[in-house]
Order: structure tokens, then C-alpha cells, then sequence
């Protein structure tokens, strides 16, 4: 897939204003489906997770989870939606195999969560006000797998596979309204707005809100205004895009992509696109078309969703902190300064550090670890830096510091290895006997030995020529194959030095 | 008079995936045009203020308990009936469209 | 033996409780009626005589055990082909299904194994219940017992067939326009459609969902209300199954009353586009009612000028969505075009070859009906049609305790006389349709037989949603009048049957 020409990004801000919206999908982490009894876990067996229900068997009927309904309300409170009195679910028709009953339920006219918006702050501290226009609540479709072909993409495959896990697993889907005004800001607000609406998904506790499984889809719509025109361009949608880096790439893309068309005279097609995380680029798919049209009506089996004021307010009570809220507070708590935090909002890693803290770490070694050497890490592989590891396992390997089993050199080594899979930091140092040696009669033994090695370095230290330490400290540490205390071993050779 | 033309069956047909012959479409458009003209004798029949109805017995909030029941089928019966399985999935040929 | 299959399920019952029957030898007799005339009749789709037999002699091992489930416990019955059943193939008539044998039980077929009837095999049906006649069950028609020329109705006319023929005495069916009560009307036996959401559609291969109801087929009415216990009942698989307690309906019967009652006739239903021996019946019927103490009453449903049209837009529309599933992914016909193709022109083919005219008829219309555009003027404006509907009924419903009509316009019409026309077939709907629309129960049970072609006449009775049981007062309470007044029932008078056609 070859990439379009692309105009630069600061020529494309002049000539043209970019206009978002965003359509999230957030799977709902309920025991079970939006509208059957089967498990709703990820990873099992293919169609081991499925009722009459999933698979749309003939007689089968869905009945409406109440555990989702109860999420959904909340995530519509937390994005200070007004609920609907009455909200009801509606068919939308179309034919696809991974659709078991040729229609998804879904809600139409009367969504449960309408009206509302969500403050995101940016990374340079300006703060956004997002409208959301609805949130609603449907069912998640089966897996396809194509095979055959190059690419393991539909196109070119011999045949596809599916696997209905998947299929009617809880989703509530935020629609924005037309988000105009980010300018320059466009891609880090699509990044930024995406993981507010994780944040707030996590600290309500309704979904695990993993991207790269799917548990948070971003779809964004991108179109271009020429300055001085009032008149909308055509928009594009961005489908799928599985990670927050790709969101803040894949806009960034769009409109870099778009406004080359449009100054080289040519015009947008009104399609789906698809983002490549490989390639950096997106490629044209669906046009928007007659064909969709989705005959939607209501849905026949189910009754309308009618949640009492008391039910409300329960929900209400309950909510976490606003996000803005939660970050003003957590950046006063940890002392940090302006520059400290915006590290950790530019990573949008503040759930994690948060969690991290949490799980014993300080506020200090959370926010260095995550922004440092996981998303260093997180980087050079491609993806976020929560998927690498979690904040217990970081907390672990800050806590194994302070104790002083490990150097910041092994901790190092020991993240690498838990990454690869090989256990809790904890576990990776007992297996490989990589703990810091506390033990003095050991340290005095190898610094025995290095003194022997270069013997004038007491006498230079009895000068006051207390860096020559350094070069002892330097041998100890390499005998020890890092695992020494570096700061006990100086302790150690000056206590020698005054000794005698 | 309805606006049933034989295009507008091909396109119904196409929505529905349903290979319609020739013949049929013919046969179709004559009767469905019929049909229209009787039916549409509802548009009459009603004004904005009518609500409409769409559940006959008026019931809300039917909720399910979030528990696994035994409703869960086996693989082995979720495959039975199927035309084509490699085992564990479904197996169909290949798509034309893409993913909505 | 061929006594047993002219006995009602309740003097079965009484046989089975004194011992003077065992349920094997109650399937047995009805196996062999089966086999004896179900080639002329073609009531059933499929039947399976070693799993009844094991069925029935559970029974009669748990009878002897002295833990019988139910009085009717080792009743044989006969189950609409729309219901799913584990130990039987469900097709509801069409190709599309041929051969399918689903992994779960529908609700009513849980219920009626819970309570230990015998299932005795699945009856023919029009495809996916669109029809009034089973001339389109993919797998051919139906005949009446009354004439074998003639249409048993539909969509249910297997069922109907099955109880008139006395090849079981009991039987399930699905109605969401008339398709159990104007097969009973046809046939001259007793159907009942009850409240929307009094028996579960869990396991009910959807036609229409909003007006779908599954309910009992038989030869009188205390054997309806005894299966209509059984089945009836909520079920946490069907959001739309009421929560109600129920009273029983067999005790409505037992304790039929009419004094007092006050019944409506409505005057849209009465009259013009009806066969004079539908009308004659009807008006009998009602005079013998009124005769005995019930207050009769003239009822004018002026909406119910738009029903037929309301219903023709609002089950296809349903439909077409319903019916969608059948795509040949997971279960069902898969048609491969020659030389192969995509999964779109497969399900294409597939549910081309696999459907019949009529359904394609239908899910083309219900496609029209919801499209872009359309949907305000035609399903929109016919759920508002739904409304008016149920308000005329409420209406008419502060004024009196059941409402009458004839239940079909005509007596049964002779095999593919009307198969070209389907606008007149469906006006065939006009009086069982509004219980639909409206979800309130329905009756239907002979009234006697048309002078001009001595076929079977059925009167129809209304009640309001969860007043099921006024039905069954009422229907006992006519049904024994007429009994009595003839000195023998509608069913004795029907032509005796060829046994052994082949």
C-alpha cells in the first residue's frame, strides 16, 4: 500500500481549519452478553462462548443484561448526559457473516444517554470542551478471520472463518457532536479526548478498556474547511484505529492527506477508511452509499429501558471524579510540577501511574518508569505502553528498588524480562538470582580485592581525593556483575579509608 | 399509485439477498404494486398525534440476571447444523464486502 | 385400540388415571391412525414413532410409580413444525430448514415434556406461517378431513387437520393473524390464540414477533383449556412473557356461565363480504347465547377498516428482519452458485432457492415498508393504525365482557383456488387479524355447518389481554348448548375418512 502524497502538516493548518468527531465503542465488562446468558470473556475457545441467542438460532430471543443497562447509564452520567426516561432498541438491518441474525440490536431514535460533553485537557494545557451528542447502548459483532490471499486481509482471501465469541457482547457507543476550534491541537485533542473517555471508562469499572483487544475502538471523522469558507467539507471516517497513538497518527494522517487533495484541485469521497498501523497510512474503503440503508424499526422483542429516578440517582452517587478534577487533584497530591505532569499527559498514562501509585510505588518512580523506560520500550515495539505491563508490576519492580534489591540497571533487566512474559518482577528475580548483594562481607571481599588491584586509592582518598572511589566502585560493580549497591560500596571503601 | 418499478425490486432484492430471477422480478413488481395500493390506505388512516405502538402489551424494564446459565451451548452443538466448520468456526466463502 | 382416538384428552386422562388405558397403548392407536390416513391427510411433517412409544411407556412407568407430572401425563400431542424440538427435525415448512434439528427446546415443547405428554411428531404449516391454506408448506398442502379437496387453512392447517382427523388429540399452534383460529374455524375444532405474552415464543421460529403467540389446537374446548394450563406461564427467555397469575383455564370451563355476560357484536364483522352460512351460524349461535341469559350488544370498531392493511405492512416488515438469520452461515440450505462465489452471492442463492413465493412475496414488501423513505408512510403509519386499533378495543371493552364474530368469511375453498391472488387470501384475515394488532386473546370453536356446502362454520370470541379465561367460560358454555341442541358434536357429522389410502 503506497502512501498518498501528504501536504506538511503546518501548510495543510494554514489553508484549512480541521473538523472532528468521534464515534468511541467501548465493550461493556459485564459477566455476561448484552443480550444472552453466555460468558463474555476474551480469549476462549471460538464458539465456545455462545448461546441460541448468539448464533441468532431459529426461535432464539435476546433479554437485555441489566448489569449493561446499569453501566451504560453511568458512562452517559459520567459524560454528563441527561438519561432518556424512556430509551428502546431498534433493529439495523444488513447482511454481514458476522452478524448471527442478519441485524444488530442496537439503539436508534431513543438512546439512553443523549446531551452531554467531556472536558479534555491537552497536553499543553489547554483544556476542550467535547459535546457528546448521544451514547447507546447495541451488540458487539462475531470475529472474522480471513485465510488465504497475501495479506490475511479480506482482500484476496479464498474464504473466512467465524467465531461468535464475540457476538452480542455489551457495547455502548459515544457519538460526538461536530468538534470545531482544536486547530493546530486536532490530532493530540483526538488522542487526548480517547483517553479521557478510557479514563472515565476505568475509574467507572465498566470495562477493561484494553485497545489492542478491542475493548475501546475509535472511529474518527476528520474534514477539512478552506479559511474563510463557512461551508463543511466532506468528511472522512477512519474505522477501528486500536491504539492511542494511532488515533493521534491516523487524524494527523487524514489531514495531511486531505488537504493535498483539496489544494491539488481535487475533491474528498465521502468513505469509511481504514488506518494501517504498519504503514502509517489509511486506505480508501467503503464508499457511503444507497446501500446503506439500514431499515431500522423497533425491536419487537424487547421492551423499552424506563430507569427510575432512584435508580439514577444510585448511579449518580456513585460516579468517580471528572478526569480534569481527578487530575488536579492527583498532580497536587504527588507535588509534581507543571513540566512533570504534562510528561505523563503527553504518554496518557495517567490512569496507569495512578494505579501504579496505588499499588505502593511513590508518585516519583511511577511517573519516571511509565514515561521512561516502558513507553521507550512501548515505542521501539509499536504500541501502547499499557499493554507491556501493569501498574502492580510496576509498582513491584519501584517497590524492589526502594528495598534496595534492585539497581535502577536491574530493574531494568528485570522489566525486559517481564515483559517477556518470564513473571512478576519478584519472580524474575529469584529465577535469576538477579537481587543487589547487601551482604558487606561480601562487598568487602570483592572490594578487597579491587584494592589490591590499583593500591594508591586510599592514600588519594586520605588526601581528599574522594572521587578516586569511583574507580574501585567501577571494578566492584563490574565484578559483581551490577549487582552490587553502588552507594553502600562508596560507604564501605570512604569507611575503610578513615579506618586506617 | 405506488412507485414499484422492476428497479426498485432488483434493489429491494439485493437489500433482502435474495436472488431474484427475471421472471420473479416481473411477477413482483406487478404485485407488489397492487399490494402498495391497498396498504397504503394506512397513510389515510392516522394523523401526526397518533402515537404509534409497537409492543402490544405496553411492558418495560425486563432485565436479565449478568449470570452464565446453562443456555451455553457446546461447540459441538454450535457446529452441527453448520454447512461448512473447520472444526471451530464457521466457515464461509470469501466476502466481498467489507465489514460496517 | 381405534376406539381410543375418539375420546377427548380429558376422558383419556380418566382412562389413564383408572388404569383402563396406558399411554402406549394411547400413542399406539394414534401411531396407527397416522399411518392409516396421514397419506390422504398429510397433517404431518415428520414423525417418530419409537421416541413417542419411549415417551409414553416413561409415562406410563411413572404412572405405576404413582408420580404422574399432570392429568394429562402420557397424552399424545402434536406439535406445530414452527416449534423447535430437540429429538425432531423443525423446518416451519420451508426448504431453507429441510432436515435442521435444533440443540434446545422450545418453551411450550419444555413445558409439555415437564408436565409428560408425548409428543407424537411436527405438523405442516404454510412456509414460516405465511398463509391461510398450507398449500405453502415447501413440503406440500394439507387436506382437510372435511372434504380432502379442500384447504384445512392456515397457517396451522396441519395441526387443525391432525386433531379433526383424530390423528392425536391435542395440538400446538402459532398465531399471529388467525393461524390457529381460522384452521379451527375450517376444520371444525377449537383454537385458541392467547394474550400476547401469556405462553412463551422462546423456541417459536419468529414470523412476525409483535403479534406471534403460540397457543392450543383441538377437538373441544376443555381439552384446549387443560393443554393451555400446561403451557402458559412466564419465561425468562422471552422478554415480552408476562409475569400473571394465571387462573386456570379448565376451571373456567367446568364453571362455564353465561348469565350475565355481556357480549359485543361487531358490526364491521357482520355482514358484507361473509358467506350467508357463515352469517347464519354466527347469528344462531349468538341467539342461543342470548337465549340463556347473556346480554348481547352491538359494537361498531370502526378502525378495524385499516387492520388487513395495518397487519400487511407490519408483518412483513417484522419479517423481512426475522428472516434474515436464514443466510446459510450456521445451520440450514447452502445454495453455491455454479462456479463458486463470494458469501454475498451464496446467501443470495441460497435464500433464493430456499424460500418459496410467498415468503419472498412478503420479505420484498416488509423491505419496501422499512426503507429509507417509506418507513413513515407505511410502517410507521401502520403502527399508529395499531393504536387506533387497541383503543377501539378498549372502548368497546368498558361496554362488554367478550366480544363475537364469525372467525373467517368463508367456509374452506377447494386446493389452489386462491393460490393466484394473495389479496383476497389475505382479506380472508379480516376477523382474526385485530386480536393480533391488539394482543388480546381469541377463541375460535365450531358453530355448526354452512347450509350451502356443509362445511364446518367457527365462531370467534375476544376477550381483553389477560381475560384469556372469559373465553374459555363463554367457549365451554356455547360449546355445550350446541352439543346439546344437536345431541352429538360438530366433528361426528364429518365424513368418515379412507383408512389404509395406501
Amino acid at each position: 500500500m503506497s502512501k498518498a502524497k501528504l501536504m506538511d502538516y503546518d501548510k495543510a493548518l494554514e489553508l484549512f481549519e480541521p473538523v472532528l468527531g468521534f464515534e468511541v465503542h467501548v465493550e461493556l465488562s459485564t459477566e455476561t452478553k448484552m443480550f444472552s446468558s453466555a460468558p463474555n470473556n476474551f480469549g476462549a475457545e471460538p464458539n465456545t462462548n455462545v448461546t441460541p441467542v448468539c448464533l441468532g438460532l431459529p426461535g432464539s430471543l435476546p433479554v437485555v443484561n441489566e448489569q449493561a443497562v446499569r453501566y451504560s447509564i453511568s458512562l452517559g452520567l459520567a459524560l454528563d448526559c441527561d438519561i432518556a426516561p424512556s430509551s428502546s432498541f431498534a433493529r439495523k438491518n444488513y447482511f454481514y457473516p458476522d452478524l448471527a441474525k442478519n441485524y444488530q440490536i442496537s439503539q436508534f431514535d431513543e438512546p439512553i444517554a443523549i446531551n452531554g460533553n467531556v472536558e479534555v485537557e491537552l497536553p499543553n494545557g489547554r483544556i476542550f470542551q467535547i459535546d457528546i451528542e448521544r451514547a447507546h447502548m447495541e451488540e458487539d459483532a462475531g470475529k472474522l478471520t480471513h485465510v488465504g490471499g497475501s495479506t490475511g486481509r479480506i482482500q484476496g482471501a479464498e474464504y473466512s472463518l467465524v467465531d461468535y465469541n464475540r457476538a452480542g457482547v455489551p457495547l455502548v457507543e459515544i457519538v460526538t457532536r461536530m468538534i470545531e476550534g482544536a486547530e493546530h491541537d486536532a490530532p493530540e485533542l483526538a488522542k487526548a479526548y480517547v483517553a479521557t473517555i478510557r479514563d472515565i471508562v476505568l475509574a467507572l469499572g465498566i470495562s477493561d478498556a484494553k485497545m489492542e483487544r478491542g475493548n475501546l475502538r475509535c472511529d474518527a471523522n476528520v474534514s477539512l474547511r478552506p479559511r474563510g469558507s463557512d461551508k463543511l467539507g466532506t468528511r472522512t471516517e477512519t474505522k477501528n484505529v486500536n491504539s492511542l497513538r494511532s488515533v493521534e497518527r491516523a487524524v494527523r494522517y487524514e489531514i495531511q492527506r486531505q488537504a493535498q487533495i483539496l489544494a491539488d484541485g481535487g475533491t474528498i469521497i465521502q468513505e469509511t477508511r481504514h488506518w494501517h498501523e504498519d504503514t502509517g497510512a489509511t486506505s480508501a474503503g467503503r464508499p457511503k452509499s444507497d446501500a446503506d440503508d439500514y431499515r431500522y424499526f423497533p425491536e419487537p422483542d424487547l421492551l423499552p429501558v424506563v430507569p427510575s429516578s432512584e435508580l439514577i440517582a444510585e448511579l449518580k452517587a456513585a460516579l468517580p471524579e471528572k478526569p480534569v478534577e481527578r487530575r488536579r487533584r492527583l498532580k497536587a497530591e504527588w507535588g509534581f510540577t507543571d513540566l512533570e505532569f504534562q510528561d505523563i499527559d503527553n504518554s496518557g498514562l495517567l490512569t496507569e501511574v495512578a494505579a501504579t501509585v496505588a499499588a505502593g510505588a511513590s508518585p516519583q518512580a511511577a511517573r519516571k518508569w511509565w514515561t521512561g523506560e516502558v513507553a521507550r520500550l512501548a515505542n521501539a515495539a509499536d504500541v501502547d505502553a499499557n499493554t507491556l505491563v501493569t501498574p502492580e508490576q510496576v509498582a513491584e519492580l519501584a517497590v524492589l528498588i526502594e528495598e534496595g534489591i534492585l539497581t535502577d540497571r536491574l530493574a531494568r533487566q528485570v522489566l525486559e524480562s517481564v515483559i517477556a512474559g518470564e513473571g512478576s518482577p519478584r519472580e524474575v528475580v529469584e529465577k535469576q538470582g538477579l537481587a543487589v548483594v547487601s551482604d558487606d562481607g561480601a562487598l568487602i571481599e570483592a572490594i578487597d580485592k579491587a584494592l589490591s588491584a590499583q593500591p594508591d586509592v586510599l592514600e588519594k582518598i586520605r588526601e581528599g581525593k574522594v572521587q578516586a572511589a569511583g574507580a574501585v566502585i567501577g571494578a566492584v560493580m563490574q565484578g559483581m556483575q551490577g549487582k552490587a549497591d553502588a552507594a553502600r560500596v562508596r560507604e564501605l571503601i570512604l569507611e575503610r579509608a578513615t579506618a586506617q | 399509485m405506488s412507485d414499484i418499478s422492476e428497479e426498485s425490486v432488483r434493489h429491494l432484492a439485493g437489500l433482502a439477498r435474495i436472488a431474484l430471477t427475471d421472471a420473479e422480478v416481473t411477477a413482483l413488481t406487478a404485485e407488489l404494486s397492487q399490494i402498495v395500493d391497498v396498504v397504503a390506505q394506512v397513510t389515510s388512516a392516522v394523523d401526526a398525534d397518533t402515537p404509534a405502538t409497537s409492543h402490544p402489551i405496553p411492558l418495560s424494564n425486563v432485565y436479565r440476571e449478568d449470570v452464565v446459565t446453562d443456555d451455553v451451548l457446546t461447540p459441538e452443538q454450535a457446529l452441527a447444523s453448520a454447512p461448512e466448520h473447520d472444526g471451530s468456526r464457521f466457515k464461509v466463502s470469501a466476502i466481498l464486502g467489507e465489514e460496517q | 385400540m381405534s376406539e381410543l382416538i375418539h375420546h377427548t384428552a380429558a376422558e383419556l386422562a380418566t382412562a389413564l388415571a383408572d388404569g383402563s388405558a396406558s399411554s402406549v397403548e394411547i400413542t399406539q392407536a394414534h401411531l396407527d391412525r397416522i399411518a392409516a390416513v396421514d397419506t390422504d391427510v398429510h397433517a404431518f411433517l415428520h414423525v417418530n414413532a419409537e421416541v413417542s412409544l419411549a415417551a409414553a411407556a416413561a409415562s406410563d412407568k411413572r404412572r405405576a410409580a404413582g408420580a404422574a407430572l399432570n392429568a394429562l401425563d402420557g397424552i399424545p400431542v402434536a406439535i406445530k413444525d414452527v416449534l423447535v424440538t430437540t429429538d425432531m427435525p423443525s423446518t416451519a415448512g420451508s426448504k431453507i430448514l429441510e432436515g435442521w434439528v435444533s440443540p434446545y427446546d422450545a418453551t411450550p415443547v419444555t413445558k409439555l415434556r415437564e408436565a409428560g405428554l408425548v409428543p407424537l411428531g411436527k405438523t405442516n404449516m404454510d412456509e414460516f406461517a405465511m398463509g391461510s391454506s398450507t398449500e405453502h408448506s415447501a413440503y406440500g398442502p394439507t387436506r382437510n378431513p372435511w372434504d380432502l379437496d379442500r384447504i384445512p387453512g392456515g397457517s396451522g392447517g396441519g395441526s387443525a387437520a391432525a386433531v379433526a382427523a383424530f390423528e392425536a388429540p391435542l395440538a400446538l399452534g402459532s398465531d399471529t393473524g388467525g393461524s390457529i383460529r381460522q384452521p379451527a374455524h375450517v376444520t371444525g375444532t377449537v383454537g385458541i390464540k392467547p394474550t400476547y405474552g401469556g405462553v412463551s415464543r422462546y423456541g417459536a421460529i419468529a414470523l412476525a414477533s409483535s403479534l406471534d403467540q403460540i397457543g392450543p389446537v383441538t377437538r373441544n374446548v376443555l381439552d384446549a383449556a387443560m393443554l393451555h394450563d400446561i403451557i402458559a406461564g412466564h419465561d425468562r427467555h422471552d422478554s415480552t412473557s408476562l409475569k400473571h397469575e394465571w387462573p386456570s383455564m379448565a376451571e373456567a370451563v367446568r364453571n362455564a356461565n353465561v348469565k350475565g355476560l355481556r357480549i359485543g357484536v361487531v358490526s364491521q364483522l357482520d355482514g358484507e363480504g361473509f358467506q350467508p352460512g357463515v352469517l347464519a351460524r354466527f347469528h344462531e349461535a349468538i341467539a342461543l347465547l342470548e337465549a340463556n341469559g347473556a346480554e348481547i350488544v352491538e359494537l361498531s370498531l370502526p378502525s378495524l377498516e385499516h387492520a388487513v392493511a395495518a397487519y400487511y405492512l407490519i408483518l412483513p416488515a417484522e419479517a423481512s428482519s426475522n428472516l434474515a438469520k436464514f443466510d446459510s452461515v450456521r445451520f440450514g440450505l447452502r445454495v453455491t452458485p455454479e462456479g463458486g462465489g463470494t458469501v454475498e452471492q451464496v446467501m443470495s442463492a441460497t435464500r433464493e432457492a430456499g424460500f418459496g413465493a410467498e415468503v419472498k412475496r412478503r420479505i420484498i414488501l416488509g423491505t419496501y415498508a422499512l426503507s429509507a423513505g417509506y418507513y413513515d408512510a407505511y410502517y410507521g403509519s401502520a403502527q399508529k393504525v395499531r393504536t387506533l386499533v387497541q383503543r377501539d378495543f378498549a372502548a368497546g371493552f368498558e361496554k362488554v365482557d367478550v366480544i363475537a364474530s364469525p372467525t373467517a368469511p368463508t367456509t374452506a375453498w377447494k386446493l389452489g383456488e386462491q393460490l393466484d391472488d394473495p389479496l383476497e387470501m389475505w382479506r380472508g384475515d379480516l376477523a382474526t387479524i385485530p386480536a393480533n394488532l391488539a394482543g388480546i386473546p381469541g377463541i375460535s370453536l365450531p358453530a355448526g355447518l354452512a347450509d350451502e356446502d356443509g362445511l364446518p362454520v367457527g365462531i370467534q370470541f375476544l376477550a381483553p389481554a389477560r381475560e384469556d379465561a372469559r373465553l374459555y367460560n363463554v367457549g365451554g358454555a356455547l360449546e355445550q348448548l350446541l352439543v346439546d341442541k344437536w345431541g352429538h358434536t360438530l366433528l361426528s357429522q364429518a365424513p368418515a375418512l379412507k383408512v389404509g389410502a395406501r
